[in-house]
């Protein structure tokens, strides 16, 4: 059965989760990417805050191409999630409880997941054009000068997602097999 | 002698880079549904049917079937009886790559340094080969590529010795290591001897060979479908997330090489691998 799951997310939803699971996220949900997050840690360094309150949020790890005339956001599927790995930790001390991306995520990631109770989604990369569909408003909140890499508050409707990482470390990514081991 | 304006490139390659981020080639396409039949994983049989809806979606609203409408490498064969005239030729490839990406709503991309990283804004520089070939013609091709799937590519200068079976260890753990981060299905291109940089170019041009299309040298074709075979057995599957369809196609090229070198490198195509020519 396909799970709702919208921001604010509590303790008890995200616990609900287990690797494997369809999820449609709704509502808001962040986009950031490589340079936001850099910005993100930059700013908790010098002691500043955080441009949005990352409490119980979702960050969707996208740099969507410019909106055609018409629309409210051109392609826009996940990057990438390793790239976003050195930063995560300190993202999820902050109150970040789930991230969409694609890929799988390295052991640091996974430990500070399980101990602050959050959850790591895998959106279809490369199907661009069909996951803008989903997303309904898009306005830059921070970083402009970032182009395509500006912090976006964004609204989703019926995002398509599975479960890669549930809040007790289980992996989907670790089934993968050696060549020319026994099937 | 046969002359050809520059102006004339630009106008082509703006055409070409919107055409070639909406539209998949036809041979994945093909690739993909006939994957689709294949794919014993229901999950990953999902996702190969998301990929090609995604398809039908970008070429019936224009819209780039990926966010990351890439780096853009442009081929150009040049035929050494034709002369070009209206000015600098890499100028005018570049200002067709800035207009179609400013018309075409895609993604700009590039940063002036690698270091401090600015963004040019318009997509530009792209990378360009330049290559002068027999006639009067001029062939370009271009080759908007996704950094998902190049951040995966990697390079070795094997021993001799190692011979094949070196070759096919190191393509296996760039595959393995490459794991759900290059959007598979994947197109794998093998490049082996030459030397450093030959060798990442025949990786890369390997991508340019149309799906089912037999390397002519039966060893080699030999060798493409052995690796082929043994890399959908890893169960990276779409998307990482589990099956047998890993990768679509491996193509690999050769060049002569030194008789103390034997140069590998993978180069790494992702489902949406776009690419496009033309000749004028």
């Amino acid at each position: 059965m396909t799970k709702i799951l919208s921001a604010p997310l509590a303790r008890e939803e995200i616990e609900a989760l287990q690797t494997g699971d369809e999820v449609l996220v709704q509502g808001t949900v962040y986009a950031a990417r490589d340079a936001a997050h850099q910005k993100m840690t930059q700013a908790l360094a010098n002691g500043q805050g955080l441009p949005v309150d990352l409490q119980g949020q979702i960050i969707y790890y996208v740099g969507p191409c410019p909106a055609p005339e018409g629309r409210v956001i051109g392609s826009a599927g996940p990057t990438t999630s390793g790239r976003m790995d050195v930063y995560t930790p300190l993202l999820l001390e902050q109150g970040l409880k789930a991230m969409i991306g694609k890929g799988p995520r390295n052991e640091e990631v996974i430990a500070a997941m399980q101990a602050q109770g959050a959850v790591y989604l895998a959106a279809v990369g490369g199907a661009g054009a069909y996951l803008a569909q989903r997303i309904i408003a898009a306005q830059v909140v921070a970083y402009p000068e970032l182009g395509p890499e500006a912090l976006l508050k964004l609204e989703f409707k019926d995002f398509p997602c599975i479960v890669a990482i549930d809040c007790r470390g289980n992996n989907i990514y670790a089934g993968n097999r050696e060549e020319g081991a026994s099937v | 002698m046969r002359q050809i304006n520059v102006d004339t490139i630009r106008q082509a390659v703006k055409e070409m880079v919107m055409e070639a981020n909406t539209r998949l080639p036809g041979d994945l396409q093909a690739a993909l549904v006939s994957a689709k039949e294949k794919e014993s994983s229901s999950r990953g049989r999902q996702i190969l049917e998301i990929c090609l809806e995604n398809a039908a979606l970008a070429a019936s609203e224009g819209m780039a079937l990926c966010q990351d409408t890439g780096l853009v490498v442009i081929d150009l064969e040049i035929g050494q009886a034709l002369q070009l005239l209206g000015g600098d030729l890499e100028k005018a490839v570049n200002q067709g790559v800035r207009e179609g990406y400013l018309a075409g709503s895609l993604r700009k991309s590039m940063v002036s340094d690698p270091l401090h990283r600015v963004n040019t804004g318009d997509n530009t520089p792209a990378v360009i080969h330049i290559h002068i070939v027999p006639g009067e013609n001029l062939k370009i091709t271009v080759l908007p590529k996704g950094a998902g799937s190049e951040n995966m590519g990697q390079m070795a200068m094997l021993k001799p010795a190692q011979g094949v079976e070196g070759v096919k260890e190191f393509v296996f753990r760039v595959v393995r290591e490459a794991g759900g981060n290059p959007c598979p299905p994947i197109i794998v291109g093998v490049g082996i001897g030459g030397n450093m940089e030959k060798v990442a170019l025949l990786a890369k041009q390997a991508l340019m060979r149309e799906i089912g299309q037999v390397h002519p040298d039966a060893r080699l074709a030999d060798l493409e479908a052995e690796l082929l075979t043994a890399i959908n057995q890893m169960n990276i599957g779409p998307q990482g997330l589990g099956g047998d369809t890993t990768a679509l196609a491996v193509h690999i090229e050769t060049y002569p090489t030194h008789i103390a070198c034997l140069p590998v490198a993978v180069c790494i195509g992702c489902h949406s691998t776009r690419r496009l020519s033309r000749i004028l």
